[in-house]
């Protein structure tokens, strides 16, 4: 995950379906310029596909009608946007201060254990992706974790034990 | 202690639905705003002291009246949602809790500085809270509230919600706008000021969530009802976020200007376990720390931070209890910083990079009392020598560590 700079191409042409095609042209009427497009674009591709693909990137740049390299520059900047397919459940693990302070070490050494992955990696079964990430913004119900985009509050091992449970 | 002006619907059940909001206060401000001069409003909001939530403390209406007059083009407002300095997290109770008192606000807002446009950054990992913001900006269309006519009046307003993916630096205002305009989120130079030239090359107005949710309370209740709380030249109250070792962390509204000792110990129950205090980090990680001797003068307004050389920033409370590694804390900061540098300014990029490697040897017992003092002087070289203030918000408190526990760095080299 710490390489931003490869493209991955899925020798598929890409598209937007229909729900994502009416948002786009929604959000096409909000701004005085289509590149603000950019961001939200590559936000509806990762939500319909899980990530970014060169294909994707190339239809993005057609619809807005700008250069590809200014997709390439937002999709490498912004580190939320995946760049290769991730785990079925995408873990992150709040790294910074608070939750550093309240043990979240704990939690990602339970996680590597268990999962068999380090932060950064996705299991050889797709199953899951581990990744600790900078500051999640719920410091007073530290240490915070997110699976899958949901937060998941005032965790401990055992918790994440029960958490990883659901994930069948 | 608790005041709750700006929490007063959020223990409210379905507090965040319109139809509760409305019963219980919201948008009943707006027959009132638009009987009143938009100069007027910018008077008000003025005379109430508002200072910007976000961290800086810029005075709103001040703020506000930087916009440039007579000019052909369009006014933005782009609310900070971004919320990303590690120890902040207040913004989110108002997207989720009570969206409909920043709505509110916007309009309010819009309606003072003449704009139509309002685009709300909000980070990329709110997602709940983005659906949530989004919602209620439906609900308030759907009501007549946003939209061609907001509230029937002559005055059109659209609300967008713009959201980041990612990166701390798009909290700084004009990495923001760039965000927006679908940039990578790299900080322009200033000036030109966003009030003269922000996004899309017009007018612009920054504001913080909880600034902006501040406004309706101002304005139903008047400037002199805002600053009954707080202090004289620190009007108001604050949603402080109290965090780290602690017995009860959580979010608490509170009027500015209290005893920063008698909050942790009387709000937040004191240190976690009964443990002796270490330190305190007074207004989100960003902000130098203060000692137990420090802390114990300190009040929680502006006019104190500053006398005790630290900042109120965002009002995110940290508390160190005696068993913190300041040294590995440290370390855990500069990580943050040099993971956020957006890459533009070379001191940043390559100076932050320069202090982790160095604290990192200190950690691993190969360091030396140069690399200790190394690490103090890059902190000055560093320092106020790029275009934005994220390696700043980096060495001022890694400084502070330094000046402060240098015994600690110490027994690491020796």
């Amino acid at each position: 995950m710490s390489d931003r700079s490869k493209l991955i191409e899925t020798g598929t042409p890409f598209q937007f379906d229909p729900e994502r095609d009416a948002e786009f042209e929604r959000l096409v009427t909000r701004y005085p310029t289509r590149e603000s497009l950019i961001l939200p674009g590559l936000w509806l591709i990762q939500e319909q596909e899980g990530w970014v693909c060169a294909e994707a990137m190339a239809y993005l740049a057609d619809r807005i009608g700008t250069f590809a390299s200014k997709i390439y520059e937002a999709a490498t900047f912004y580190t939320m946007y995946n760049l290769h397919p991730m785990g079925e459940y995408h873990i992150c693990v709040c790294r910074t201060l608070s939750c550093y302070l309240l043990g979240k070490q704990q939690i990602v050494d339970y996680l590597k254990e268990e999962i068999g992955i380090a932060p950064g990696e996705i299991s050889s079964n797709g199953k899951f992706s581990l990744e600790e990430v900078e500051c999640l913004g719920h410091c007073g119900t530290a240490p915070v974790v997110q699976l899958n985009g949901e937060f998941h509050e005032d965790m401990d091992v055992e918790k994440m034990k029960a958490l990883l449970a659901t994930c069948k | 202690m608790e005041v709750k002006l700006l929490s007063a619907r959020f223990d409210i059940e379905d507090g965040h639905k319109i139809e509760v909001a409305k019963k219980n206060g919201a948008y009943a401000t707006l027959d009132k705003l638009f009987a009143m001069e938009p100069g007027e409003v910018i008077e008000e909001v003025k005379a109430s002291g508002l200072r910007g939530r976000g961290g800086a403390g810029f005075p709103t209406g001040l703020k506000w009246s930087f916009l440039p007059k007579g000019l052909d083009k369009p006014v933005y407002l782009a609310v900070n949602s971004d919320e990303s300095e590690p120890a902040t997290f207040k913004d989110r109770y108002i997207l989720v809790k009570d969206p409909h008192m920043l709505i509110e606000g916007i309009i309010i807002c819009c309606y003072a500085i003449n704009s139509h446009d309002t685009y709300i950054y909000i980070r990329g990992e709110y997602v709940s809270q983005a659906k949530a913001l989004q919602a209620a900006i439906d609900e308030a269309y759907a009501a007549g509230y946003l939209g061609e006519k907001v509230a029937g009046h002559d005055f059109r307003l659209d609300v967008t919600v713009h959201r980041g993916a990612g990166a701390y630096v798009c909290g700084e205002e004009t990495a923001l706008l760039e965000s927006i305009e679908g940039k990578k989120g790299q900080p322009r130079s200033k000036p030109p000021f966003p009030a003269v030239e922000g996004l899309y090359g017009c007018p612009t107005i920054i504001n913080n969530v909880q600034s902006i949710g501040s406004l309706p309370f101002i304005l139903t209740n008047g400037a002199d009802a805002y600053k009954a709380h707080g202090t004289e030249k620190s009007p108001g109250t604050h949603l402080f976020g109290i965090s780290g070792l602690v017995e009860k962390p959580g979010m608490y509204e509170l009027p500015l200007g209290l005893p920063l000792m008698e909050v942790i110990e009387k709000v937040a129950g004191g240190v976690k376990g009964g443990k002796k205090l270490k330190g305190v980090i007074p207004g989100g990680s960003s902000t130098p720390v203060l000692l137990p001797e420090e802390a114990a003068t300190t009040t929680l307004d502006y006019e104190s931070m500053a006398e005790h050389k630290t900042m109120f920033g965002s009002g995110g409370i940290v508390v160190l209890d005696e068993d913190v590694d300041i040294v590995k804390l440290v370390k855990n900061l500069i990580d943050f910083y040099h993971h956020e540098s957006c890459g533009q300014c070379t001191p940043c990029r390559e100076g932050l990079g320069w202090m982790l490697k160095i604290v990192k040897k200190i950690i691993n017992g190969d360091g030396t009392m140069d690399d200790v003092n190394l690490l103090r002087e890059l902190c000055d070289n560093i320092e106020m020598k790029t275009v934005c203030v994220l390696s700043a918000a980096c060495t001022m408190p890694v400084r502070s560590y330094l000046d402060k526990f240098r015994h600690e760095f110490e027994a690491y080299v020796q």
